[in-house]
């Protein structure tokens, strides 16, 4: 249904069919409703449109009616607020197994790039059917990941990783907007995405020669910045041992308890003093303004390749922002 | 016309002194709202002439008409101006000034020297404003996020944040005014179960504005000291957090939508009530409803937020707190219908922006529920359906109210009648005008278009077509009461005390009123809309 109808957006992932569903459901009720009010007034203003020697009735109002009518939209809101929140509750939980696309907003464009090492500028290839799962940040404001086809919308922060996944269903070229405003071309800031089939999808991604996967790439500049004489996997080191850490708790010096999560793992590059794992010294020099964003995200996915699947690629980033608690 | 020449004569709030000086030191409340009217008119056409551009914009998918650059600044100073210099002061300045003391019999408000420094502050943070856009204007959007709005724009934002703060403690001392007005200048027998709704709906805006806007102003400070001096409280590259500005934004920012509505709403209870003859259907539950509004409005800010990056727990309690906030919204709407069974109804030129109120606010209020829904929210936020949506309510519902009060308080506010005609016909302009201009965006934001683009892809247009040929009727509805109130204030029928044969204490003191309003202090013996007691004037038009 609808999808030839040309004021209705493409329908090309998974979850698109939900939201559509409840939003037909929405328009239904919202018709009906705006029709019962109109038809109303224009009944009682016919009937009871002013007439010479007719005087108004006057009436109090009435405690059962108010009730009802305040009781009977309640239910109502109710269910649409449960509806509402299962199809987010899906929405914001990516699946396990999800293929991993890192993305950077910038001024005015979008960098993506693919767990096996593709990178890509204002598009973003994805084969039908697969999970995958846009682990996102920005490099200077606020922007927004949206792709209507999709009907997924997610603001790209900076100084932190937000989420969003689809699972596309259907083949074509998709609008990708950004849709939080962002300066002077943000209206430019529009790309697209390529649903392929999984096999022209494979032949996409041996074409284009590149250096190895993300994690390949994260591995090289881990020894290059010299994290690794600290960071030893024989847990002999002055930082904490990696291996095996993602998805895992952690027991911080001040008594806090965190999951190693990517936002865990940026922080921990970035700004070391705000998190030190119990039993070490704040000792690691701070990255900030040293590493380049996309360097952040091959670093994060190389900590994340020690630690074998499944835990590795369920994408264990908690969907609740961390508490920050004041610095002393 | 023995009448006329006495009602000519006799000493009013207008004829006691002439002179700017006396305009300009008034501590008159009366005089004082029509300083406001001036001067909101002023930004209304301001306001109104940047979404002029900004429609003309998007008749093409190119941006063509005019840079991206002066695209960004025009919507920003749209949304600026028609919020912080029209649509927050429209009612409870003009109207709820003039009101508020004659509707409970006090002589004026409780605080005359602060409603005239009101206004001072007002005109102050104006000219800043005005200022600020010939000298370069202001491109964050009107809602100032961070961290564009304190590290990358190169505008001039310390300057609009200035005076959108100066703007804010205006508004704060008007709701200073009406709360202790409302509570100790209420003249004997006007007990609380007798004030007329009006002053229910402005008691509820008032502690709006008394407890959000400091906020907003603390708010905005943070954002001019960041860019001042460089502070880093929303650097997330200093620790800073960009969402702790969203928090404090809306905390003010979504009350403030109430702000705009509530007056509405009490323009509305007046009008049905007084063009059905009857008393409003539910009169504690109206009342209630407006308090109801504002507690709960302060608890729901962060469903602007659902896709910014809050967790997941957080989106689910706003989610629901929002929908609590739909209900009393939802029974004003079926109490004012239900207050036309069996009325007596004529189709004055404020009833017709009355049934626009209902029919729009309607609209508006039902499209906020697939706001507040989660799911459907994050496929539609920040797309021409939020922008259809809150124009809906703001345009719809607060602007159709205040255009709707203006006509019904015009006789006692000026002592001329307008010309009905061409105030139905305006009427129609505008609700015609309106729908079209703000419908397609509905189906817009829908299929995706973001908003705060200044190009688009060439499959919105036709929908962008139409939305700007509404807007060209709207201009014209708009511009049409300017000039007839205008022309009726040397040239319309002269009116008579109550020529609508309402209920209410304004109703029953000269029209134009005395300077203390009163000759002497009324003592109400009658609850609110007592329209039984009323005769019906003969000069409200008989439909057939």
């Amino acid at each position: 249904m609808f999808d030839n109808f040309p004021l209705w957006p493409a329908r090309a992932s998974a979850g698109a069919g939900n939201v559509d569903a409840l939003f037909i459901f929405l328009l239904a009720l919202s018709a009906f409703m705006c029709l019962a009010i109109f038809a109303m007034i224009l009944i009682f203003a016919t009937m009871y449109r002013r007439r010479r020697g007719v005087e108004a009735e006057q009436i109090e109002g009435s405690t059962e009616l108010e009730i009802t009518w305040s009781i009977i939209p309640m239910g109502i809101f109710l269910a649409i607020f449960v509806w509402g929140a299962v199809i987010y509750f899906h929405e914001r939980t990516p699946p396990r197994g999800a293929s991993e696309v890192y993305v950077v907003a910038k001024q005015w464009m979008w960098k993506l790039e693919h767990q096996e090492g593709q990178r890509e500028i204002n598009e973003l290839h994805v084969p039908v059917g697969r999970d995958v799962k846009l682990i996102m940040t920005s490099q200077d404001v606020i922007h927004s990941f949206y792709v209507p086809a999709f009907r997924i919308k997610q603001d790209v922060l900076p100084g932190r990783y937000t989420t969003a996944w689809f699972r596309a269903t259907k083949p074509g070229v998709y609008h990708l907007f950004c849709s939080q405003y962002c300066g002077t071309m943000h209206s430019g800031m529009i790309g697209q995405v390529v649903v392929m089939e999984p096999a022209q999808y494979e032949a996409w991604l041996s074409g284009g020669g590149t250096s190895g996967s993300l994690a390949a790439s994260g591995d090289t500049l881990f020894q290059q910045l010299g994290c690794s004489t600290c960071h030893r996997s024989d847990s002999q080191g002055r930082g904490p041992n990696l291996v095996g850490i993602f998805g895992q708790p952690v027991h911080l010096e001040d008594g806090r308890t965190l999951t190693v999560d990517e936002n865990y793992l940026r922080t921990c590059i970035l700004s070391p003093s705000k998190n030190i794992p119990s039993g070490f010294k704040p000792i690691m020099p701070v990255f900030q303004g040293l590493v380049t964003e996309e360097q952040v995200n091959a670093l994060v996915a190389y900590i994340k390749s020690l630690t074998p699947s499944p835990a590795g690629g369920q994408g264990g980033l908690s969907l609740a922002p961390k508490p920050q608690y004041p610095k002393e | 016309m023995a009448t006329v020449a006495i009602t000519a004569e006799r000493e009013n709030y207008l004829n006691k002194e002439y002179g700017i000086r006396s305009w300009l030191l008034t501590t008159d409340h009366k005089r004082i709202a029509l300083l406001y009217l001036a001067s909101i008119t002023f930004f209304f056409f301001i306001g109104g002439f940047f979404a002029l551009l900004i429609r003309l914009e998007l008749l093409t998918p190119a941006g063509d008409l005019v840079q991206a650059d002066t695209y960004n600044k025009l919507f920003s100073m749209h949304g600026q101006v028609m919020i912080f210099f029209f649509l927050i002061p429209s009612i409870p300045a003009v109207l709820g000034n003039f009101l508020v003391p004659l509707m409970i019999g006090a002589k004026d408000l409780a605080f005359p020297r602060i409603n005239l420094l009101s206004w001072y502050l007002y005109m102050i943070a104006g000219v800043i404003y005005v200022h600020c856009i010939v000298t370069g204007g202001v491109d964050t959007g009107w809602t100032f996020y961070t961290p564009f709005s304190t590290a990358f724009s190169n505008t001039r934002v310390i300057e609009a944040g200035i005076a959108i703060f100066i703007a804010g403690f205006s508004s704060i001392l008007t709701g200073l005014n009406f709360v202790v007005t409302i509570h100790r200048m209420r003249a004997p027998g006007m007990t609380w179960s007798r004030l007329p709704l009006f002053i229910w709906a402005h008691y509820a805006t008032s502690i709006i504005q008394l407890l959000g806007t400091p906020v907003l102003a603390i708010t905005l400070l943070l954002v001019v000291f960041e860019r001042a001096f460089n502070l880093g409280i929303f650097d997330p590259t200093r620790g800073g957090d960009p969402l702790l500005f969203q928090h404090l934004f809306w905390f003010y920012s979504h009350p403030a939508v109430y702000i705009m509505i509530l007056p509405a709403m009490a323009v509305e209870s007046e009008v049905v009530a007084c063009f059905t003859r009857k008393r409003i259907f539910g009169y504690n539950f109206v009342a209630m409803s407006s308090i109801a509004i504002a507690v709960f409005g302060f608890l729901v800010w962060a469903h602007h937020m659902f896709v910014a990056g809050i967790s997941l727990y957080s989106a689910l309690i706003f989610s629901i707190l929002s929908y609590l906030v739909a209900v009393p919204s939802a029974i004003k709407v079926f109490n004012w219908t239900a207050t036309m069974y069996k009325g007596s109804i004529s189709f004055t030129t404020p009833m017709l922006y009355a049934f626009g109120f209902i029919g729009l606010f309607t609209m508006g209020g039902l499209t906020g529920l697939f706001l507040a829904c989660l799911g459907i929210d994050v496929h539609v936020h920040d797309t021409y359906f939020v922008i259809a949506h809150f124009h809906y309510i703001m345009v719809g519902g607060a602007v159709m109210g205040y255009l709707g009060g203006l006509h019904f308080w015009w006789p006692k506010i000026s002592g001329r009648m307008y010309p009905e005609g061409w105030g139905r016909l305006a009427a129609l302009l505008v609700f015609a005008g309106f729908n079209l201009t703000f419908f397609p965006q509905f189906i817009l934001g829908y299929m995706g278009m973001p908003r705060r683009y200044w190009q688009y892809p060439p499959e919105f247009q036709v929908l962008n077509v139409l939305s700007t040929a509404g807007s060209t009727i709207l201009a014209v509805g708009y511009v049409l009461p300017m000039v007839y109130f205008l022309w009726s204030m040397r040239y319309g029928k002269i009116a008579s005390d109550n020529p609508w044969g309402a209920a209410g204490l304004e109703w029953k003191t000269s029209s134009p009123p005395p300077t203390f309003n009163f000759d002497e202090t009324p003592e109400v013996t009658w609850e609110a809309y007592n329209y039984e007691e009323i005769p019906a004037p003969a000069e409200v038009p008989v439909e057939r």
